[in-house]
Formats: structure tokens, sequence, C-alpha cells
């Protein structure tokens, strides 16, 4: 018999958590979530390609059905809780402390730059969407700008700071490495691995990654670029 | 050949170890990593000076005795061979090696290149096997096994516990080691009265040692000598979700009520 006792009843909900796997899981579970918003959040910004009309009706449809933005709010806001959590807690309680004596030489054999960096690409980019709320959300007003216009807003936003134009391509090219290497690994948490399909996964976790940054990078891009034009 | 060797030396758990350098000359390329450590030995005691201490048992590559750090990949830069197998032709005269011990909290330092690696033994022991009456065998086929989750039983049962997942992984986890044990009971029929517990107990015994946990680097895979597969720890996954969320305590003592 072993000394670990297992627990039972609602410590046992408790004890998932507890758990490193527990937390991993939870890790998984919330970036599905989080998945699914960037991709929606990401087709409904490039929009702004189809003129000022469709992104601003877009904004308009989000403004007004309260009854599901704030649902949505308070899952995603949740979900960025616990992910944060659960990283911070394994980074910070398992992973660092698993190695006090560091190698004098240690090689990588395989692991990708995205996994050895998704502890910094995950705070930079959650530093990001602190900014990013800021930023056009709670938003300080452009005059002249009628606070539904989301079309001229982006593009003052962008022209009048160019430094948080590329701060927002930096941090979705941080978001793309983070997809990169966290797609392929959510599926691996939650016990998806087979010959057969992992190699497609990873395959997909790289071109899911890579357009999420790419199309989010378009419209900061083509507002520099002027690609995007004001109509104010 | 004629080798420069940089060897972790640490004389107990407690004191400060250092690197230090030793010039290697008269390497024969038939010789074993082990067998040109023992020659260099030989020289050490000579001279009076400590020899390097380093586990070994078997020499052929089936015990897991034996690992150490070489120039930062666990068992040294051969895929899928433990340094005891690993033959000194795969070197060329006048490398600079760096040897140094499995580092991780969980294993600590004894003496040299020896580690503790006892924390694998208690994890073995908090769920690692199954229980079975012994006395009389029943006969061989009267459990029918489907031969593929024989292979995989099989492969993940080629396990030696060696440690060289936990000293390659950046987070010095186990689950590499863990998921292996896990695997190769839980592909048998034998294995799954006890499946449940074994994946909440093993797993709670990890985290009491003090490993880190996975994000799945894919290093344990790449340095495993043995060919370990990062599918077992998606299997340890699953069997961890599901005994967490179904597991049933026993109602009463057992036996008839
Ligand atoms: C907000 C700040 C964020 C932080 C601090 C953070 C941090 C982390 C860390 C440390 C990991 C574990 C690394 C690993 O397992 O290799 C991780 C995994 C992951 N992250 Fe994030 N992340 C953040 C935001 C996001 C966002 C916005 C998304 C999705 C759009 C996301 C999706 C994922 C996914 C899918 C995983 C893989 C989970 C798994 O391994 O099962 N993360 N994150
Ligand atoms: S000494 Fe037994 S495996 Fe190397």
């Amino acid at each position: 018999m072993s000394s670990v006792a297992v627990p039972s009843g609602f410590g046992r909900t408790a004890a998932l958590f507890n758990s490193v796997v527990g937390k991993k899981i939870v890790m998984a579970v919330t970036g599905v979530i989080l998945f699914g918003f960037v991709t929606v959040h990401m087709i409904g910004n490039l929009q702004i390609f189809l003129g000022p009309d469709r992104i601003n009706a877009y904004g308009k449809f989000l403004q007004e059905n309260v009854e599901l933005l704030w649902p949505a709010r308070i899952i995603l806001l949740t979900s960025v809780a616990l992910h944060i959590l659960a990283a911070w807690q394994l980074t910070m309680l398992n992973n660092f402390k698993a190695r006090p004596v560091a190698y004098v030489k240690k090689a990588a054999l395989v692991s990708t730059y995205a996994a050895r960096t998704m502890v910094w690409s995950g705070p930079i980019v959650g530093f990001f969407i602190v900014y990013h709320i800021l930023h056009f959300t709670t938003m300080h007003a452009y005059p002249g700008v009628a606070p539904d216009d989301v079309y001229n807003k982006v593009i003052y936003g962008f022209q009048r700071q160019p430094a948080a134009a590329i701060f927002y391509m930096v941090a979705n090219i941080l978001l793309a490495t983070h997809l990169y290497h966290g797609v392929w690994s959510l599926f691996q948490t939650l016990g998806v691995n087979h010959p057969r399909y992992t190699p497609w996964i990873k395959t997909g976790s790289k071109l899911f990654g890579f357009v999420i940054g790419m199309g989010n990078c378009s419209i900061p891009l083509a507002v520099l670029l002027k690609v995007l034009p004001r109509t104010l | 050949m004629r080798l420069t060797l940089n060897i972790w030396r640490q004389k107990s758990a407690n004191e400060p170890g250092k690197m230090v350098k030793y010039d290697v000359p008269g390497v024969s390329e038939h010789m074993s990593f082990l067998e040109m450590l023992d020659v260099l030995n030989q020289r050490l005691i000579k001279q009076g000076d400590d020899p390097v201490v380093f586990e070994h048992d078997c020499r052929e590559g089936i015990c897991g005795c034996c690992g150490f750090m070489i120039d930062g990949v666990p068992h040294g830069p051969q895929r899928g061979t433990t340094v005891c197998q690993l033959h000194m032709r795969y070197f060329k005269d006048g490398d600079e090696l760096y040897l140094e011990p499995f580092r991780a909290e969980a294993f600590p330092v004894v003496k040299d290149l020896l580690i503790d690696r006892s924390a694998f033994d208690r994890i073995i022991a908090a769920g690692g096997y199954v229980s079975v009456n012994t006395g009389s065998p029943q006969d061989a086929n009267s459990l029918p096994i489907m031969k593929q989750c024989a292979d995989m039983s099989m492969d993940a049962a080629s396990c030696i516990g060696c440690g060289a997942c936990v000293a390659a992984c950046p987070n010095a986890s186990a689950m590499l080691f863990v998921s292996a044990k896990i695997s190769h009971l839980g592909l048998l029929p034998q294995g799954q009265p006890e499946r449940d517990r074994r994946a909440l107990r093993m797993l709670a015994q990890l985290q009491e040692e003090a490993f880190g946990a996975c994000t799945n680097y894919g290093e344990c895979e790449a340095a495993c000598p043995k060919g370990i597969k990062l599918e077992n720890i998606a299997r340890m996954n699953r069997d961890y979700l599901k005994a967490a969320l179904s597991y049933r305590e026993e109602a009463s003592a057992g036996g008839a009520a």
C-alpha cells in the first residue's frame, strides 16, 4: 500500500488543480477557449479591409448584443485568469525549482524555439492584452472621431502612435509562436497523441500560429503603409 | 586518440563541486566510454588521487545504472545508446568533452557523477505494480492479449529507469519515466484493476519528489536511450484525467458484506 492518500469528494476537485497534470489540463482547456477567441477576433477584425461600413457594422453588432457580449467577456476573463494562474504556479512552484544547480553545458536536441520561450511569449502577450483593451476598448477619444467609428479609431490609433503599431506586431508575432507550440501541446496534454494524427496536429499548429500572427499583423502594417486610408 | 575531459568533481553531497580538467591519452576507439574512464581512474589511483565515481553495473545497456551528461546530452551524442554502450569510435582525437551528473532537485549528487535516484523507486512503490496472487501459474494462453497492445506494452517496459529523461528535460520533469511505467502495465489486462489508482498515486508521488511539470518540449524522448515515446505521456494524461474524474473509493472493507 502506498502512503499517498487519494482524496475523495470535494477534495478531489481541489486535488485536480493541485496536481501538475490537472493544472496542465486547465491550461489546455482554457487554451482551447482562448484559441477560439483569437480566431474569431482576427476574422472579425479583418473586415476592416472590406471598408469602414463593414467593420463599423460589426462593431455595432457586438455592442448591441450585450446579453452575448458580457457572458463571452466573463468566460474569456476567467479563462485568461486560470491560464495565467496555472502557468505561474507550474513555472514558479515546480519548474524553476526542479533544477537548482544549472548544467555547465546543456544541449537542446529537438525542442523548438517557440517551446522554450512559452514562459516569455505568454506574459508579453498578457501584457499586450491589457494594453490593447486600454488602447481601443476603454479608449481615449480621438478628436473628431465618433466613438462608434471603429474604422477611423483604428487608423488614428496607429497613425498617431507608430510605436503602438510596432508593439502590436511584435506582440502578435509572439502570440504566433505561443500558438505554434501551444496548440500541439494542448492536444498532447489532453491525451491526444497518435502516430497517424500527431504529425498533422503539429503541422496544423504551426499553420494556425502563422495565420493568426499574419492576420493580426496585417492591420497595423496596412495602416503604417497607408494601404488603409483615413476617411475623415 | 587523446581527449581532454572536464569532469564534475564533488566530494560529497554537502560539499560544493567543480569542473576539473583531465588529459586522457592513449584512448582506443574500441573502448566503451566507461572503459575509457576506467583507464583514467586506474591512472588517478596510481597517482594517489581520488578516482572519478560513476555508477555502472551491467555495461550492456539493460540495467539503467549508468548515465551522466556528455556535452550537455544524457548518455552522450549517440542516440538510443546508454553511456556504457557508447563506443569511443564516435569521438575523435583532440575532442574536449564536459562530463556532469544528471541534475535535478530530486536527484541529489552523491559524489562526482553519481546521483541518488531513489525518488524513482518511491514513485514505483506508490503504484507502479500489479497485485497478483502467487501460486501455480495459470495457463499461458488463458488471457488473450492483442499483439499491438503487447508490443506497445513491451516498448514502454523497455524503460530502464536511468533518469536521462529527467536530465534532458529543461524542467527536470519525470513524466516520461512515470508514463512508461503507467503504460506498460495499463496496456495489459493484468494492469486494469489498479489502473486509476496507479495514475493518481504515481503522479501524487512524482509531485512529492520535486520534479518539474511537462511542457511538451520533447527533449526526453530524444535523449531516451530506449526510445520511449511521448505518446506514453499522452496516455498517462488520459489515465490521470479519467481517474481524477471517475475514481471510486472502496465502499466497504471488501469481501462479502
Ligand atoms: C495572457 C497571458 C498568457 C500567459 C502568461 C501564458 C502562459 C503560458 C504558459 C507558461 C504555457 C505553458 C507552456 C507549455 O506548456 O509549453 C502556456 C500554454 C498555452 N497557452 Fe498560454 N499564456 C498566455 C496567453 C495565451 C493566449 C492568449 C492563448 C491563446 C490564444 C494561449 C494559449 C495557450 C495554449 C493553447 C497553451 C498550451 C496548453 C497545454 O500545454 O496544454 N495562451 N501559456
Ligand atoms: S551499466 Fe547497465 S545500463 Fe549502462
